[in-house]
Formats: structure tokens, C-alpha cells, sequence
């Protein structure tokens, strides 16, 4: 059987068995092949959205709904505008975090949405857990765009098509991730991805923002950074969040400077090709030296961006296929 | 609820501490026990039950329960409950107290605890004489673990002046945080805020020293992990009057049990690894863990079906606590007479009542028990006013037949 979904090199089933689920509330548990065939479909979008007309009309008549409990600037704008890309009509619903916080509330805000027949939902929620929660209510595919400290599939996943487009295949790489491990869903997200796809990842921050158990998730853990640094291929810093900067974890911002910030000095401890990565919004200065961040040619911070709207098509169109009842998806 | 006529139950087999069940029959009068044995007949005009074979036991003793919930308690043939501080209007005042102790009338015994602290803030202590002669059993820092050891000492100085057994929550407070889960795999991986086990055995420590400098008696209600219970084991060693408890949860579940974000296994303390959860079953059989209770706390969808961090702790308990505590019988860890030391004995001298067993001159509280007959747990039909609890669907066996409150039937 030949199906447009099945690569030259077969390393995914066909069809729908490709990617056999009907969410993506985490990358935790994915197969191999379930990632990589992510990562393929990502790549026609990456080619797309760099033509001058980046329309695409495969979910023309579907509606997806962007519904964010909690602040987002970013990821919400690149949901919109790979919905918008692929024809879909795309609604966002912000929802402040004072007004839908607790109770009954988050589902029955789920079930409303979900009576107004969405194709699929997008969300974001500050509690870990919370959008596998609505994923048990509601009758669409679900995809999760950040939930507590949990997970952050879709930034897993741009960032692993980051790393490929930079250095292809994931098995010799070694990926350095330092910052608040401990609060981050990106950092587990990373984890989860890289880790199945082969490469040997670091995980780097100071004790007290590292979670106890990390190397059962497969990843070595270290407090120095410069012994996280030494020989590796990929650099990802995590965003510090300021509230935690003060006192509680940190004695202060320049602290956490001297000792985790990535500056230059401590970026030539990586292999001289060292990517260097980072999901935004940075703290310059803090985390990242600006000369670090602008490296031209090291640093792939906007590619990370530019991936973000391609791998977001990507499920979007993978995740509606079956309601869309594309051929071998049942 | 005035003393009935005369009761006799034949035909069981008599649940005694220390020693094996035998046969026999137990005749009740005037709301207490007046004979028990093999050779015990009924009198004219007594009512009369064949027991067919059944455990005639104590009724259950539940030290720690947070809701009043009779047809709960009557299932799973509890005839007292200790009710927790932690209500709506906290149990702090007399008049609260008062109105807490009357509020099973007349078919269940509450015995209230009293509120340890004001508002139970952990700073002001409440006014315990007077909730003691209001009708207190015992005093309890409730949820919470009191972090100014200033104030835990005054309490325990004065609680053991006012023989009152204090009733503690051990969890370090600014190890615990707003943790939800224990530290370890599973909350990195589900991302949930954690706190270490070690958090409970600081506690445990500290108001060990407090409780020894004062000569107080304290019950620690949860102790969940090896190291806090060798602490307590090490001081029983040392013949101090601590006692300790437990719930099913922390010797049925460990930690996997949260996966998926299953908010009916959150429990304060949060369920522990699979090695502490060895060693509460460890201290279950070597008598270092004195009593089990439910932890009765019903919770419906408002509370329970959110994100697992915004979920409220705690199961509906109560119906449960016979048969999960049976089970440790069947396991070989206990003998019969051992799990109504733990379930209805020992709290019952801890709280200062004349029940518990079923000796001679005791409240004829006796629940006629079928250890053995199976039944499913069903969260959709369950007897308490919520169906949170983490064993769903599960098999058990053990089930209370007939409940008695003072020689009277109930329920």
C-alpha cells in the first residue's frame, strides 16, 4: 500500500498508525516514529510559510479554538497563525487567571466550547494536568500548548526540528538544557522528545530548581554549568522566571548570572558548533548575554520561532484527520 | 436514645483483644455489655439475633473522620467517630463543641476534637479546658502542623496538665510548602509541586522532643514513611506515651497512584514511595502503628474533578476501613484480634471512652462482621455523600451485617 503519508526511508507505519492518538497533551510515551513523523509533516509547512503566498486550504471549514487560561503572548499568536494558514477558522478565547481559576468552572467552560462543535481545541493551563483533564470531557482532538510544569509538546517538538535542521540525526548529539528545570515544562517536554529520539541530554541548574529523581527521566543532572557545557552540540536555556529570581531560589538575578548565564567564555566550553537555543522571552543579560543570543550562525533562537508555526500545522493537520477522514486516517 | 429492652446476639464468634475469636454469645442491657462467652444464654423477653456464624465485634472507633456521615459510618460499621477541628466553622469554641458532640444523635457517637490552635492559625491556643468539659475528646492541630515550636510546646504543656492527648499533623511546614505530592519520580515527571518524605519525619522529631520535655501524650495521626516511624518506634522503646495511626491509603497505595493526575489518590499527607508504603505495613504488624482510621473526607466534583493541584486531599473513607483493614488479616501481617485493637480498642482508650471491646460493662457498641464476603467497591454507589475514593471498581471482602449502638440496632 502506498499512502502521501509513508516516507521513502519507512520509518513510521502508514496512515493513521502513524500517530495512532487522538490528543497531544504530552510527548511523554510517544514512539520513536510518532515524533519523527511529526517532525516530517512539520517540513512542507516549513517550506510553505517561506513562500511568499503561505496559504493552504486543509482545514478550510474547521473551526479551532485557542483557548489560553493562562498569559501568552507568543505561543497563542503562533497557534493563530498556523490555523490560520492552513484555511481553518481560528478563535481565541484569553482567559484571565483571576476569572477561571477553580471549581466546576474550567470544565464547564470545556463543555461549552465543547457544544460549539470545534474541530480541535488548543490549550494552555497553569495547573499540570489540567488539559488532559479537558481532554477526557470534550469530543475533539486536544492539543496541549503548555499545562503547569508539566508539559509543552509543541515546543518539544519545534525544538527537536530545530536541532535536526542543525544537525541532523539525534543519536551522536549531546543537548545541554540549564535553567529552572524544576518549574519548566518546556525542560520536560525536551527531555521527553530528545531522549527518545536517541540523544544524550544534560540537565543544569542549581539544587534547588532541580526536580529530585531527574535521572530516572533519563538525563544526567548537574549543578555546575561549565561541566554541563563541556562538549556539547546543543545549548538550550531556560527562561528564569523573575517572582522565583528573588530570594527563594536565588539570591538575585546577577546570582543567577555568575553562575547559570550564558555568556561567551562559558559558550566556548561546547563544541566550537554548539547551537545555542532559547524558547523565549529571554532575560538578556540574565540567562543569556545578548552577544550570545545574536551569535549569527549559532544561535537558532528565531528558527526555534520559525519552526514553532510549522510544527503547530503540523498536528493541527495530523490531529484532524480523521474527522476530516483523510484516507488511511479512520 | 434511651436504653433499650435486653439484647442477645448468638451464634457468633466473639472478637476479644488478645486472643482468637471463640463462640459464643454476648447479652447486652441497659445500653451495655453484661455477659459474654460460650455459655451466655438469652433471658426472657431480651430480643434475640442468631449472629449465624458471624464476628461479633466492637463497633468500629474512626480517630479522625471530617465529615459526619452517618449512612458512611453505619456501612462500614463505625459507631464512634472522632471529628476533626477542620469544619466550616472551626471547632474551637465550646459552644461548637457542644453542638459537634450532639450531632450524631442518636444513632452514631462524634467526638469532637478540639481545635488546638485559634482559628487553628498555629499561634493562639484555642480554650481547651473549656472544650473539654464542652465535650472534647482530645485536642488536634488538625490539617496542620504547627511551625512555632514556642507554641507546640505551650500546648503540649498544657494539654498534659488538662490529660488531653494531642493529636498531630506531621508535615513540616516549610518543607511541605504547597506541595502536593512526595518528592521523586512521579511528581517530576507529572510536574506537580513536591515535597520530600523527610518532611514528615522533621516534624516528627521536633514534637517528639517537645512531647517528652512535657510528658504529653501525643497521637500522631498519619505517620507514613520508614524514617518517621522509627522515630516513633524509638521513642515507644523508650516507654514514652506516643501513639501513632495510619490510613488505608498510605499501606495500599504509593506514589504511581497519582499517574494520570488521579486527584482521588491526593491525600495530605501525599501518598509516599513504594518502600514507605512497606514500611507503614511493617509498622502495622510490629505494633508501632497503634491505630487506622478512614481519614473520612467526602468530596464531590467541585472539589475533586479539577487540575490535581486545585483538587481538595482526602477519600470518603469510611466504608472502606473494615475490609482494606481486613486485609491485612488475609495478608498474615495481623490476627483478627490485633485489627480491632487497631480500629476500635486503641482509639477508644485514647479518646477516653468506655467502648472499644466488648468487655463486661462497656456501651454494647457491637457490629456483627462477615469478614469474608466479597463485594466491589463502587464509587456510583457508595454510602457516603461523595464517592471520592482511590478504589473504585476494586474487590474487597469484609462487611459489616448489623451495627449496634447501645444495644440498639442501627442504621
Amino acid at each position: 500500500m502506498t499512502s502521501a503519508n509513508q516516507t521513502s526511508s519507512g520509518r513510521y507505519p502508514a496512515g493513521s498508525a502513524a500517530f495512532p492518538h487522538r490528543d497531544l497533551t504530552g510527548l511523554a510515551g510517544l514512539a520513536p516514529w510518532e515524533i519523527l513523523f511529526l517532525l516530517d509533516e512539520a517540513e512542507q509547512w516549513v517550506d510553505l510559510n517561506r513562500q511568499p503566498q503561505k496559504r493552504s486550504d486543509r482545514l478550510a471549514g474547521l473551526t479551532i479554538i485557542n483557548a489560553f487560561f493562562e498569559n501568552s503572548t507568543r505561543t497563542l499568536l503562533s497557534f493563530e497563525i498556523a490555523g490560520k494558514r492552513l484555511g481553518a477558522d481560528v478563535v481565541n478565547m484569553q482567559v484571565a487567571q483571576s476569572s477561571v481559576k477553580k471549581g466546576e468552572t474550567l470544565i464547564d467552560t470545556a463543555m461549552t466550547l465543547n457544544a460549539m462543535h470545534a474541530d480541535a481545541m488548543v490549550i494552555r493551563h497553569q495547573s499540570s494536568g489540567a488539559v488532559q483533564l479537558i481532554a477526557d470531557k470534550v469530543d475533539c482532538p486536544v492539543l496541549n500548548a503548555g499545562d503547569g510544569q508539566h508539559e509543552h509538546p509543541t515546543q518539544g517538538l519545534l525544538d527537536a526540528l530545530t536541532i535536526r535542521k542543525a544537525k541532523g540525526d539525534f543519536g551522536a548529539l549531546t543537548v545541554t538544557i540549564c535553567g529552572d528545570i524544576l518549574h519548566s515544562r518546556v525542560a520536560r517536554s525536551n527531555i521527553h522528545c530528545l531522549t527518545t529520539l536517541g540523544a544524550d541530554v544534560r540537565v543544569c541548574a542549581p539544587p534547588a530548581l532541580m526536580p529530585v529523581d531527574i535521572h530516572l527521566m533519563k538525563v544526567t543532572p548537574f549543578n555546575h554549568f561549565d561541566q554541563a557545557l563541556d562538549g556539547a552540540d546543543v545549548v538550550m536555556m531556560l527562561r528564569l522566571q523573575q517572582e522565583r529570581m528573588s530570594g527563594q531560589f536565588i539570591p538575585s538575578p546577577q546570582e543567577y548570572r555568575h553562575l547559570y548565564g550564558l555568556t561567551l567564555e562559558r559558550l566556548a566550553k561546547a563544541k566550537p558548533d554548539a547551537l545555542v537555543m532559547h524558547p523565549g522571552p529571554m532575560n538578556r543579560g540574565i540567562e543569556i548575554d545578548s552577544n550570545v543570543a545574536d551569535l549569527a550562525g549559532r544561535s537558532a533562537i528565531t528558527t526555534q520561532v520559525e519552526m514553532g508555526v510549522a510544527i503547530r500545522m503540523a498536528c493541527l493537520d495530523v490531529l484532524t484527520r480523521r474527522s476530516r477522514k483523510v484516507e488511511g486516517w479512520t | 436514645m434511651k436504653p433499650s429492652a435486653a439484647l442477645t446476639i448468638t451464634g457468633g464468634q466473639i472478637v476479644q483483644p488478645g486472643r482468637a475469636p471463640q463462640p459464643g454469645a454476648i447479652r447486652c442491657e441497659g445500653g451495655r455489655i453484661v455477659a459474654e462467652g460460650e455459655d451466655v444464654a438469652p433471658q426472657d423477653g431480651d430480643q434475640v439475633i442468631d449472629a449465624k456464624g458471624a464476628l461479633i465485634a466492637p463497633g468500629l472507633v474512626d480517630l479522625g473522620v471530617f465529615a459526619i456521615d452517618k449512612e458512611a459510618f453505619h456501612f462500614g460499621g463505625i459507631t464512634r467517630a472522632a471529628l476533626m477541628p477542620d469544619q466550616t466553622v472551626i471547632l474551637d469554641t465550646p459552644s461548637t463543641i457542644r453542638f459537634a458532640a450532639q450531632s450524631g444523635k442518636p444513632d452514631l457517637w462524634v467526638h469532637p476534637l478540639a481545635a488546638a490552635t485559634k482559628g487553628l492559625a498555629g499561634s493562639d491556643l484555642a480554650e481547651l479546658a473549656l472544650m473539654r468539659d464542652a465535650g472534647a475528646r482530645a485536642v488536634s492541630t488538625g490539617r496542620g502542623w504547627i511551625g512555632d515550636s514556642g507554641t507546640m510546646h505551650r500546648l503540649l504543656s498544657y494539654c498534659a496538665m488538662l490529660d488531653l492527648v494531642v493529636v498531630t499533623h506531621a508535615e513540616d511546614a516549610g518543607l511541605a510548602g504547597h506541595a502536593v505530592a512526595t518528592a521523586g519520580e512521579m511528581a517530576t515527571r507529572l510536574g506537580l509541586s513536591a515535597a520530600p518524605a523527610e518532611a514528615e519525619a522533621v516534624a516528627v522529631a521536633r514534637d517528639l522532643q517537645l512531647a517528652e520535655m512535657t510528658g504529653a501524650r501525643m497521637h500522631v495521626r498519619q505517620v507514613t514513611t520508614a524514617r518517621g516511624l522509627d522515630l516513633i518506634r524509638r521513642a515507644k522503646a523508650r516507654g514514652l506515651p506516643i501513639t501513632a495511626g495510619v490510613t488505608p491509603a498510605h499501606f495500599m497505595l504509593s506514589t504511581t497512584a497519582i499517574g494520570d493526575f488521579r486527584t482521588f489518590a491526593r491525600f495530605a499527607p501525599p501518598l509516599r514511595c513504594e518502600q514507605d508504603r512497606e514500611a507503614v505495613r511493617v509498622a502495622i504488624g510490629d505494633g508501632t502503628i497503634d491505630v487506622i482510621a478512614s481519614g473520612h473526607d467526602p468530596r464531590g466534583p467541585e472539589d475533586k474533578r479539577l487540575p490535581f493541584a486545585d483538587a481538595e486531599p482526602g477519600m470518603a473513607g469510611a466504608e472502606t476501613l473494615l475490609a482494606l483493614t481486613l486485609a491485612l488479616v488475609r495478608d498474615g501481617l495481623i490476627d483478627l484480634a490485633r485489627a480491632f485493637e487497631l480500629l476500635a480498642a486503641n482509639p477508644a482508650r485514647l479518646l477516653g471512652v468506655d467502648a472499644g471491646t466488648l468487655q463486661i460493662g462497656l456501651q454494647a457498641d457491637i457490629a456483627l462482621i462477615d469478614p469474608d464476603r466479597p463485594w466491589i467497591v463502587d464509587s456510583d454507589k457508595m454510602a457516603a455523600s461523595a464517592g471520592n475514593t482511590p478504589f473504585d471498581k476494586q474487590g474487597v471482602q469484609g462487611r459489616c451485617t448489623a451495627l449496634f449502638k447501645g444495644g440498639v440496632k442501627v442504621g
